[in-house]
């Protein structure tokens, strides 16, 4: 395509970055680097500061310290910058008296891209029949859908995207997962914000995870998976109270899990298998459980939750 | 500057209603307002009593043809220079226009200018409109032409003040960046303010009454400089003009420091 500039790296590195909004500091010294050719998932629960990082990477919020670069450039830096970056933003960025079709249409004026983008974003978002419809009237699925077509107007290497299920319907959050994961098959880098962890579980490679601003952990989802989480083991056996003993006097702990099965924390499979068959318990399972994302994550930003505690307590 | 930036801001403007319905409002409450005078004056014009717009249709024929129209039909070029650009804040959509113009300068720098060039045609119009309109009712009592004295100058002047005033409502939109707080300033400024000055006596207060912009800015759309005013119309045009780039300047120097 004749508009489409010159290939530039992707990569998105965050350094020291640091916002303050009055006492409240939303982003504390974080950074990390976000590569290109994977989805990297940008977890925190709410109020850590995801889309406070989104805006100060795209120039939109100044940094008190600390910068945000993408391909080594600030993003004021970056010539027709929607060839280069697409951003879906948490809050609403669209006039409502104006079309689709004309928000999209003055996007790419900006940046000389060809009004025939416009219709075949919107053909890819699924919006061509709405194309002259005032966004007004749109849901917040529709909204949403404009969001990513703006994203991908400008064909761009780097997408970052604030919470881009919001309001979509399952079959809706469906299509951006394989979306997001077909850009990053491309080459693309994919930086994608969610408070849905096992949405990210199925859906990002890597992760960067923050609480109240700060960096609590960067890598692989897997990783984190396994890193962060004590594992535990799920055990059947008709002699229960057996075994149990057994455990416990080894330092295990065991609770009951809801279909009769035991679940044991501090003791390994193997070790759990040796108690029983030095005691001759039959085993009817012994399954050691990976821990869901959700766990991992709450394990690691509980202290760091923002409004959490006081609602659940 | 690209010329795609200004054909962007051209969508912006031409795609949302609010510009069309200002822009009618400017062209019919201007041009019937005039109208209705014309007509008001004329019907009236051998009545006994004092003719106060006769005796200004001779000395000043322009503030007689367009201060009422023109008057009424200025808030309408207000508000809508206020809302090509409050409009972008409160529905959010200033942050796509800065995603793709991240420098920011040349966005508020396009907007400016396809504001101005809409604002300068239909001024044009309007103005010539209204001129030739009220002129022609008022024919057979008093005739007034482009070739008087100071009358070509005064509707150039018509044009360029109701130009500058919409330059002058988009910096105050974009300092204050609320719509409805925007076009109380603006209207403030216009329609309120002038007249408090003058309630306070002295010649110091008449100075800073002379000098205030939009009193300044329609001295230019006089046919000729009365006793009273302070400025004369090109000196009081260039006051104006002074207000309006040190407010746009503003505008554009919060726009790079503050946070979208
Ligand atoms: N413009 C602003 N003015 C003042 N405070 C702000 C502003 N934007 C964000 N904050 C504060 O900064 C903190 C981080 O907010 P941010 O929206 O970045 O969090 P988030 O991780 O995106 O949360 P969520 O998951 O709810 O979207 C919050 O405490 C928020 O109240
Ligand atoms: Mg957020």
């Amino acid at each position: 395509m004749l508009w489409r500039v010159a290939e530039a790296p992707g990569h998105i590195e965050a350094r020291e970055l640091t916002k303050r909004f009055g006492d409240k500091v939303a982003v504390d010294h974080l950074s990390f680097t976000v590569e290109p050719g994977r989805v990297t998932g940008f977890l925190g629960p709410n109020g850590a500061g995801k889309s406070t990082t989104m805006r100060l990477i795209c120039g939109l919020d100044w940094p008190d310290s600390g910068t945000a670069t993408i391909g080594g450039l600030a993003y004021k830096q970056l010539s027709r910058p929607l060839t280069r970056v697409g951003a879906l933003l948490e809050a609403r960025s669209v006039h409502p008296g104006r079309s689709a079709r004309n928000h999209l249409l003055f996007l790419a004026q900006t940046q000389d891209i060809p009004a025939r983008r416009v219709d075949e974003v919107l053909e890819l978002v699924g919006l061509s029949d709405v194309a002259g419809k005032r966004a007004g009237g749109f849901s917040l699925g529709m909204n949403q859908r404009l969001g990513i077509a703006a994203a991908m107007l400008g064909d761009p290497k780097v997408l970052l995207l604030d919470e881009p299920g919001n309001g979509l319907d399952p079959e809706g959050i469906r299509w951006v997962r394989n979306f997001m994961r077909q850009l990053a098959s491309e080459g693309r880098t994919v930086f994608v914000s969610s408070h849905l962890m096992s949405e990210m579980a199925v859906t990002a490679d890597h992760l960067v995870v923050i609480g109240r601003g700060a960096l609590i952990a960067e890598s692989s989802t897997q990783e984190f998976i396994q890193r962060s989480s004590e594992r535990s083991v799920l055990v059947r056996t008709p002699d229960q109270a057996r075994l149990r003993e057994l455990i416990v006097d080894e330092g295990g702990k065991v609770t009951q899990d809801q279909d009769g099965g035991m679940v044991v924390t501090g003791l390994e499979a193997p070790r759990i298998g040796e108690l029983a068959a030095s005691a001759s318990v039959v085993l009817h399972e012994l399954t050691p459980q990976l821990p869901s994302l959700e766990e991992a994550f709450m394990e690691l930003t509980a202290g760091s939750v923002e409004f959490g505690d006081t609602r659940t307590s | 500057m690209t010329a795609g930036l200004l054909a962007a801001e051209w969508t912006k403007i031409r795609s949302v209603r609010s510009t069309v319905w200002s822009l009618l409002a400017f062209v019919v409450v201007a041009i019937g307002f005039s109208t209705l005078v014309a007509v008001v004056v004329s019907n009236n014009w051998t009545r006994p009593g004092p003719h106060p717009n006769q005796i200004t249709l001779h000395t000043d024929p322009t503030a007689v043809l367009f201060g009422p129209g023109f008057g009424l039909g200025q808030l309408a070029i207000c508000v809508l220079g206020v809302i090509v650009i409050s409009s972008e804040y409160s529905t959010g959509a200033i942050r796509a226009s800065l995603l793709a113009v991240p420098l920011r300068i040349p966005m508020l720098a396009a907007k400016a200018i396809v504001f101005a060039l809409i604002d300068l045609v239909m001024s044009t119009i309007t103005v010539f409109a209204v001129f030739f309109i009220s002129t022609s009712i008022l024919s057979s009592h008093v005739s007034i032409t482009l070739s008087q004295p100071g009358v070509t100058r005064a509707c150039i002047g018509a044009i360029l003040y109701l130009t500058v005033l919409g330059l002058f409502a988009m910096a105050i939109g974009g300092l204050i960046r609320h719509t409805a707080g925007a076009i109380a300033t603006v209207i403030a400024l216009v329609i309120v303010v002038p007249p408090l000055i003058t309630l306070i006596p002295g010649t110091i207060a008449n100075h800073v009454h002379g000098y205030l912009p939009t009193v300044a800015g329609v001295l230019i759309g006089q046919t000729a400089q009365q006793p009273a005013d302070v400025l004369s119309p090109w000196q009081g045009f260039g006051v104006f003009c002074v207000w309006t780039a040190v407010l746009l300047a503003a505008c554009g120097y919060l726009l790079l420091r503050r946070d979208a």
